[in-house]
């Protein structure tokens, strides 16, 4: 590391920092040019987000589902894999559980059990779906983005026919949404005043910690970075690439039906259109803006859910469109990784990443954009 | 143009990799830079050619002093480098790869820039179709292409590193014939990187030696002006070996060991590629056995060891490893059953950028789902040591010097293999360096793996095979008894003489 050097430690702070404050000022911008004052929009997010634990608890609910994406998706990219299914992995997953709400007869005493088996369900629909992205890219040789936007279509389309068709209401029914779920297979909340569901958050601080123990104790991590830095040396040291990137897609599915689940089991109590809500895509913003590092994830996912949480207010107490937040959003995603492309180039020095620093024979293409 | 280089520094962390070099380079002179790997021959021409820079020194040229910063800049200052693996772009044909460093302002001028290149082919009697895509060409014409590009740009100085590697004899006359051209006739410099003393004996009027840094030494070389006598290079050779490494080496000769009973059976194997259609190959592999594969480059040795290998498709015969049918198997299948394959490109096919070397070796290490981080870490430092890596456990591979690449490609091979498939296992490795890498292969066979391996090194392939197979056209002659072969009929064969 470089910490020993003041230069390169303040380069470092510098482009930590630079992108941020950019992009909070280009949104400040906007709101003055729309006639507002940002500092009543901020107010607005913080209240919307964080005014009392019931607001808490909304942003809790939107944290569980994207970082259980996002950790998916770090494994996904480890092996080199541009997993855009994951949001028709999540909505495969809400299919699944949504099936097992409305059709497995187990009565209150037996919630516990139910939630297990729909929980399971959704891994096992999310997976499914991610196993057919695997299958196209590693038999057909079907780019896993064109596989992926193919198939979050295809389960949209699905669930459509399934809300429209046999899981209709019985009353009025339309396209809107699936009756609500039997009481006994909704996940609980904790309480009216922190409306979440306790065993979720368990699940996601679990998966968190035995993921990142795979990914860095473990031969299948090790295989997973092999396979995502050139699978075909990987492939000649013994590595059985096929199952490996296989896997991958499989673990993000799991995680993503699971995801899934969430929504429908909690945030909405019926199977609706669409009830994956963007998450996944969101997911892959997160984990681009850590360039795949796992440790912040859940950190991130949660300020995510802050301000698109908070940003319901801005309409309500400023009547600004809720969109707002989105843009802010997107400009701190679209700063954060162009300044890391910038220091990438001019200051590779001065990278977190120990490996690529100092003392050791560079590369020729890092020497010709080395700077004096 | 003169080129003067003067107290020239580089360092790579603890490595002194240039040292003070201090050499003058004299206009339509053809120099020769030698040294063994990591001797700093490389970093040297790269410093030359502006593709990084020196800590220290300066160059000068014709006593004046250039700062220049990048290829391009060097180019401009009449400077070019032709890289040992030729930078060029796959998908263009040759014309567009022509056009496309030279060109300046937006319009690209076709019909002039085709006329130029054909004249310059035509000059140096190269064979380059303007309208070939480069993929359909061998590493010799592209080679030509870059010599061409460079010449089209005002080259003033050329650099050749290992410009003989993966090319054939012919290929190579070709080549050092409009070297010399460009020496004599045009007064050019001509720089050659290479480990391969005769190829220098051959082509160069004088030669520099490098050794862990440090200029060692200066030689005229006497091909400019006596007729070469095997006599005359055999004693040059040793002069030079005894430069480069500071004491002569022996010519080796390897242990021979009990063959064992047939590991690997290829019954009439035919395998095909776009340019070539082979003739059907059936070959026997014992325990301990080492065949080598003679050939020029492209003549279809490395689609036979690609499909023995399980990673090229087989058109018809069978392939038997081990008692078992693998003629539909995967790599992988034969991987675990204790057949490896070494590909000739080594960052590209067998070793990972971005890994370092202790994770390559929890990659080959064991089948264990958790990795002990420790005791791999003490198993790499162990390799280090025994392959004399120049590099430490936590490098990424590719910051390592080709060489030393090499040697933990080796290194990465299991200790008690049944079969190795190797392409050129000592590539562009200095002398000293392939036969350690020998060694190590050698101490496999007589524990009973057999090998079989390609090289484009003559005396390579008489020193350690058993029996040779030599290819020329997809057409396959066997040599059962390699110690009446000589390095002259081996030459002949594989020039199509059977």
């Amino acid at each position: 590391m470089n910490i020993g050097n003041p230069r390169a430690l303040a380069i470092r702070i510098a482009f930590l920092l630079l992108p941020i404050a950019i992009s909070l000022a280009i949104g400040a911008a906007l709101v003055i040019a729309v006639g507002r004052d940002p500092l009543e929009v901020v107010d607005a997010l913080w209240k919307g987000a964080f005014k009392d634990s019931r607001k808490l608890g909304g942003v809790v609910n939107f944290w569980i589902p994207l970082t259980l994406v996002s950790i998916g998706l770090v494994v996904t990219f480890r092996a080199g894999l541009w997993n855009i299914g994951v949001e028709g992995q999540m909505m495969m997953g809400a299919l699944f559980a949504s099936w097992g709400a409305q059709y497995i007869p187990l009565d209150e005493s037996l919630a516990p059990l139910l939630h297990l088996i729909l929980i399971a369900l959704a891994a096992i629909g999310g997976m499914f779906w991610g196993a057919v992205v695997g299958a196209l890219k590693i038999r057909l040789g079907v780019n896993e983005i064109f596989g992926g936007v193919a198939l979050n279509a295809l389960v949209n389309v699905i669930s459509i026919y399934l809300i429209s068709g046999p899981w209709q209401p019985r009353i009025g029914g339309s396209a809107q949404g699936t009756e609500p779920f039997p009481t006994p297979a909704l996940l609980p909340e904790f309480s009216a005043r922190f409306p979440t569901n306790l065993f979720m958050i368990a699940l996601v601080i679990a998966a968190f910690l035995i993921v990142m123990v795979m990914l860095n104790a473990t031969r299948w991590g090790l295989n997973l970075k092999a396979v995502g830095a050139n699978m075909r040396s990987a492939l000649l040291l013994g590595v059985a690439t096929e199952r490996t990137s296989m896997s991958a897609f499989l673990v993000c599915g799991a995680l993503a039906g699971i995801a899934g689940s969430y929504r429908v089991l909690f945030t909405f109590d019926n199977l609706r259109p669409l009830a994956s809500g963007g998450i996944g895509f969101l997911g892959l913003l997160v984990v681009l803006l850590l360039s795949i590092r796992l440790l912040w994830v859940p950190l991130i996912a949660f300020a995510f859910a802050a301000i698109l949480t908070g940003s319901t207010r801005l309409q309500i107490a400023l009547q600004l469109d809720s969109s707002l937040a989105g843009v802010l959003q997107g400009l701190l995603v679209l700063f954060v990784i162009l300044f890391h492309g910038v220091q990438e180039v001019f200051f590779p020095q001065t990278m977190a990443d120990d490996e690529t620093a100092e003392d050791s024979v560079p590369s020729v293409s890092s020497v010709v954009k080395e700077k004096p | 143009m003169d080129i003067e280089l003067r107290n020239i520094h580089k360092r790579f962390g603890a490595i002194h990799a240039n040292n003070d070099i201090n050499v003058r380079f004299r206009h339509g002179r053809i120099v020769g830079i030698l040294g063994e790997n990591g001797a700093g021959k490389s970093t040297l021409m790269k410093i030359l050619s502006g593709f990084q820079p020196a800590d220290q020194g300066d160059i000068l040229i014709d006593d004046r002093r250039i700062d220049y910063k990048g290829p391009t800049a060097a180019i401009a200052n009449g400077i070019g480098m032709l890289q040992q693996d030729p930078l060029d772009v796959g998908a263009f044909t040759v014309l567009e790869n022509f056009i496309y460093g030279g060109a300046e302002g937006l319009t690209l001028k076709r019909a002039q820039a085709e006329a130029q290149l054909s004249d310059l082919t035509a000059r140096f009697g190269f064979e380059l179709d303007p309208h070939q895509p480069i993929d359909n060409l061998l590493i010799a014409q592209r080679q030509q292409l870059e010599i061409i590009r460079l010449l089209a740009l005002g080259v003033e100085t050329l650099i050749l590193d290992e410009p003989t590697t993966g090319i054939s004899a012919e290929q190579k006359d070709i080549l050092f014939d409009a070297l010399r051209r460009l020496a004599r006739d045009e007064g050019m410099i001509i720089l050659l990187v290479s480990h391969k003393l005769e190829d220098v004996i051959d082509l160069c009027d004088e030669v520099v030696v490098l050794r862990a840094g440090l200029m060692v030494g200066e030689m005229d070389m006497p091909a400019s002006d006596k007729d070469l006598t095997s006599a005359l290079i055999a004693d040059t050779k040793g002069q030079l070996v005894t430069m480069m490494f500071g004491e002569e080496l022996d010519a080796q000769s390897r242990p021979h060991y009990e063959i064992g009973a047939p590991v690997f059976i290829a019954d009439k194997l035919i395998v095909q590629d776009l340019r070539l259609d082979m003739q059907p190959i059936s070959l026997t592999v014992h325990a301990g056995e080492v065949i080598g594969l003679a050939g020029l480059g492209g003549s279809g040795q490395e689609l036979f060891m690609r499909a023995c290998a399980r990673i090229q498709r087989v058109n018809s015969g069978s392939l038997h490893f081990d008692g078992n049918n693998i003629t539909g198997a995967s790599y992988r299948q034969l991987f675990r059953r204790g057949c490896v394959f070494g590909a000739a490109g080594r960052l590209e096919e067998g070793l990972i950028a971005g890994l370092t070397l202790i994770e390559h070796t929890a990659l080959v290490a064991d089948d264990k789902l958790q990795i002990d981080w420790k005791s791999v870490a003490k198993r790499a430092d162990t390799r280090i040591d025994h392959y004399r890596i120049k590099g430490a456990a936590t490098d990424n591979i590719e910051q390592l010097s080709g060489g030393n690449q090499q040697r933990m490609l080796i290194g990465l091979l299991p200790d008690d293999p049944k079969m190795l498939i190797l392409e050129q296992p000592t590539r562009g490795l200095d002398v000293d360096s392939a036969r350690w890498i020998w060694t190590q292969l050698l101490e496999r066979c007589a524990r009973g793996a057999a090998i079989i391996f390609n090289s484009s090194d003559l005396e390579e392939l008489v020193t350690y095979s058993d029996r040779i197979l030599v290819f020329y056209a997809g057409r396959v002659h066997e040599l059962p008894d390699v110690s009446r072969t000589s390095i002259d009929e081996l030459g002949h064969l594989i020039g199509g003489e059977f």
